[in-house]
């Protein structure tokens, strides 16, 4: 089905948010759909869904005038769409979800669940999903959740698929598997429009690509351009991709880590057994296939979540941190940037400069005796905007009205402004543009420069072998093995799928 | 851009409609109070005798049936105002000025409960457990101001402070159990509810502990000694004791708490995300216990006031339904300092002008169906939102 979008403009208040943009695609075509976050492209996006209604403009289907009141409306003409933020009902199996809203009956008008089985068994099979249709989908990992994402588009005859930042939350394995099934989609005829930020998946899979910037449509490129070209036309300026750092110094050992265990949520082995040591001046990757133990692992070092009883230890300078809180932790001298800053890392609804202060309540420079020093959070926070680039007009503004780079760099912000000796970086970079990637990278390696020890984990390959040092890798909930930065991305690849050498 | 609300990945529906609510601005809140006293108005005029009585002639003169429902609503409205401000006809000064002071004396209890509750909302907790608190504020201060005596003055402070305290606790109780068993405080609140009053209805009762000298089959105590009584503010021809004193007070004391001060921070951290509040080194099972405690001790301040503002001997029902609302106070206050001083007023000169609008032959109970649709409408963003075609504040 051929798509086009005709001169959308999308405003809110007086944030113009999708400025006159036109894109067309063909019947199966990949288009991909290139910004940094925050440039418009979930917005226009829900405007093709029937989320929002564009203040002018006009959404064509092969050629006739589509008037969507709402996603139902969308989805009938053929539609269908992948979020960010997955639409599933967490308690209900993945068939339940999968027929929602468009549920098959039986002979007495009864949800007929046998043939919601068939049909996710269908696309499942067809694609190689491996998904169990009788799942629940709050056990399931977040790469198969986002299948089921998928199959419930697919199962309505979708047409035009919408993929709005789909590998942010996959390992490179999954990647590959999804681009494999957008090229099978797409040869079937399926229309994709493929939204990211990420240029190597760009190149990989695109027909097309058009690159937005501040909501608007600031050109088109083709795969074949280089990933400078892409990356320019994205944040209007010449980036580095690559990122400077001389040979490491390590010195004394400053966080050791000695055959710990740590439970997740469902009370399994998420964690086994798991030993290392980093360094001063060091930093450690710990690389891995999502859903492989990383989260857990950062949570028990910050004392988030506790370890077996009796199985190990984690010593920060030589003091066992095991039975101390998360506030003796911080206080002992580690940094924490969570995986997901929305949840663990910022309170939207503060402003920056409350944001800078979350685990700076107890003492100066915040606060003095019981109450608040206002003019000194105020110096601070000017200062830790400067320093650290937060695009905002005051520290006084609400973290929720920022881009999520800047989010980013506030959390950044508020755990490298204390004299930490370790920071635990867990996925820095993720939903965050070019930028900001480039400024939290740089910041990274400055501070292993600076004598600290820097656990970094990320399932990102990139980022792993651009700051590294040394890499271990860890699967099923146990480190395969700890290599050195210059290992190949195929032998790394290997490891994250638990072969060892 | 300061009022944009978005919904965050990570919270309940509840979370959310919580953070809503108290994300009311003014012009919100006041298109609701109208909205209200619209509705009121109607009620008022469409079954007054006197309106249903023009029906009849309603086909011949329609405008006697209007006539009437204008002249019923504006005599109703009146009459609230010179029941609860200034009443230009009471002939001598006390007549006239008595109706302010009484719309203050009885806004005291409903501001200081108002900032209990505030205060859990601000923390993520709703404390449905007001009249308990209060009941068992009411037990201490019934025991100290009838059963002990002091000098004056130290009479009232130390059955203020016994009060508080048994309050607190009861309301740190909740907290305990929420944070070692995870139960939900709406219910805990609730059942402590029960359990207060019958513990004080109990105690009224029996003989040996607060039961009046004399006293026979009514769960009555003595009347508080006139050493632990609130001091009248204005002589004896006004009821306006301390208690607005108080209040007031207590309305910088929550300001400071919870604007200026660190353990406020850390209170509204907790309420606005929990996650990102343990992930920063705060214990949020500690908070829940001291932010209920706090709560429950600005509610045991509505039971003192109670207990000690008049001079009558002291039953379960002089709890006055003050617990509950307080609920309806924090929430049209938006649980801010200033918010929960105006809410209290206005609900405060509802309470002092029904009795003249009795007397002007309009039923009181209507301003109890304004107070609860204004805390529906406030409470109900989305509604207020489509009927006066706000704009949806969600951005991208």
């Amino acid at each position: 089905m051929k798509l086009e979008l005709r001169g959308i403009t999308k405003r809110f208040g007086t944030l113009v948010a999708n400025d006159n943009i036109n894109i067309t695609v063909e019947s199966g075509e990949i288009r991909s759909l290139l910004g940094e976050n925050g440039a418009g492209k979930s917005t226009l996006m829900n405007v093709l869904y029937g989320l929002y209604q564009a203040d002018e403009g006009q959404i064509l289907l092969d050629g006739k005038v589509q008037n969507f009141k709402g996603p139902g409306d969308a989805m009938a003409a053929g539609i269908g769409m992948v979020h960010q933020h997955f639409m599933l009902i967490p308690v209900f199996t993945v068939a339940e979800n999968v027929v929602l809203g468009n549920e098959p009956t039986n002979k007495i008008g009864g949800l007929d669940l046998d043939e919601a089985r068939k049909r996710v068994r269908e696309i499942s099979d067809r694609f190689g999903f491996n998904v169990d249709p009788d799942a629940v989908v709050e056990d399931l990992p977040v790469g198969v959740q986002q299948r089921v994402e998928i199959i419930k588009a697919l199962s309505r005859d979708a047409k035009v698929l919408v993929l709005d930042e789909p590998t942010a939350v996959l390992t490179p394995q999954e990647t590959d598997e999804l681009m494999q099934i957008m090229r099978e989609l797409a040869k079937a005829g399926t229309s994709i429009i493929f939204i990211t930020h990420k240029l190597r998946e760009v190149q990989a899979v695109a027909d097309n690509i058009t690159v937005i910037r501040l909501g608007k449509v600031v050109g088109e490129a083709k795969p074949t351009d280089s990933a400078e070209k892409l990356a320019t036309m994205m944040v209007g300026r010449e980036v580095d991709l690559k990122v400077d750092k001389d040979a490491h110094k390590s010195g004394a050992v400053v966080l050791s880590v000695d055959s710990i265990s740590v439970l997740d949520d469902r009370e399994q082995r998420a964690v086994d057994h798991v030993s290392f040591e980093v360094r001063a001046g060091e930093i450690l990757a710990i690389a891995g296939v999502q859903g492989n133990g990383q989260t857990e692992l950062a949570e028990a070092l910050l004392g988030l979540r506790p370890t077996v009883k009796g199985s190990g230890s984690i010593k920060l300078d030589g003091v066992d941190l095991i039975g101390h809180g998360v506030r003796k932790r911080l206080e002992e001298g580690i940094g924490y940037i969570p995986e997901d800053r929305k949840k663990d890392g910022l309170v939207a609804n503060f402003t920056i400069a409350e944001n800078f202060m979350l685990n700076g309540s107890y003492d100066e420079p915040f606060v003095k005796g019981v109450n608040i020093d206002f003019a000194k959070r105020e110096e601070v926070a000017q200062k830790l905007v400067k320093e650290f680039d937060i695009r905002t007009q005051s520290a006084d503004a609400l973290v929720s009205n920022l881009s999520g780079g800047n989010q980013q760099k506030v959390v950044v912000a508020r755990e490298l402004r204390r004299d930490v000796k370790l920071l635990i970086a867990a996925q820095p970079t993720r939903g965050v543009d070019v930028g900001s990637i480039e400024f939290i990278h740089e910041r990274i390696v400055k501070e292993r420069d600076a004598g600290r020890a820097v656990v970094l984990i990320s399932t990102e390959l990139d980022e792993v072998t651009a700051l590294a040092d040394r890499i271990a890798v860890m699967y099923r909930g146990r480190i395969i093995g700890i290599v050195d930065s210059t290992t190949s991305r195929e032998k790394l690849g290997k490891m994250m799928a638990g072969i060892a050498e | 851009m300061s009022n944009v609300v978005k919904p965050e990945a990570n919270e309940s529906r509840s979370e959310t409609l919580l953070r809503e609510i108290m994300s009311g601005t003014p012009l919100r809140i006041g298109l609701s109070a109208l909205l209200a006293f619209m509705f009121g108005a109607i009620f008022m005029a469409a079954f007054n005798q006197d309106v249903v009585d023009s029906y009849a002639t309603f086909g011949s003169d329609p405008m006697l049936t209007f006539q009437t429902a204008w002249d019923t609503i504006v005599n109703g409205y009146t009459s609230l105002l010179t029941g609860s401000i200034f009443n230009p006809n009471g002939g001598d000064a006390v007549s006239m000025f008595r109706p302010i002071t009484e719309t203050l004396r009885l806004s005291a209890p409903l501001i200081l409960a108002g900032l209990g509750v505030s205060l859990g909302f601000r923390v993520g907790l709703f404390n449905v457990g007001g009249t308990g608190q209060i009941l068992m504020s009411l037990l201490g201060v019934t025991w100290v101001s009838t059963r002990m005596t002091m000098p004056w003055g130290i009479h009232l402070i130390v059955a203020l402070i016994v009060g508080v305290v048994l309050a607190a606790a009861w309301g740190g109780l909740v907290g305990l159990l929420k944070a070692k068993t995870g139960a939900h405080e709406v219910i805990v609140t609730i059942m402590l509810n029960y359990v207060a009053l019958y513990l004080y209805t109990w105690f009224l009762r029996e003989p040996s502990l607060l039961l009046e000298h004399g006293g026979g089959g009514t769960p009555k105590s003595d009347p508080p000694a006139v050493t632990a009584q609130m001091p009248l503010l204005l002589g004896p021809s006004f009821d306006l004791h301390i208690g607005i004193l108080i209040a007031i007070a207590a309305i910088f004391v929550y300001w400071w708490l919870m604007e200026r001060s660190a353990i406020g921070f850390r209170f509204k951290m907790v309420g606005a995300n929990s996650h990102a509040a343990r992930a920063a080194g705060i214990k949020i099972e500690s908070t829940y216990i001291w932010a209920l405690a706090i709560s429950a001790a600005f509610v045991g301040l509505a039971g003192v006031n109670q207990g000690l503002g008049q001079a009558g001997g002291l039953t379960a029902s002089v709890n006055g339904n003050i617990g509950f609302d307080a609920i309806t106070v924090a929430l049209l206050g938006g649980s801010r300092a200033r918010g929960v001083m105006f809410a209290g007023l206005l609900f405060g000169a509802f309470k002092a002008g029904g009795p003249s609008m009795q007397l002007a032959g309009v039923s009181p109970e209507i301003l109890g169906v304004v107070q609860a649709l204004l805390v529906l409408f406030v409470a109900a963003p989305p509604l207020v939102r489509a009927i006066f075609r706000l704009p949806k504040k969600e951005a991208n």
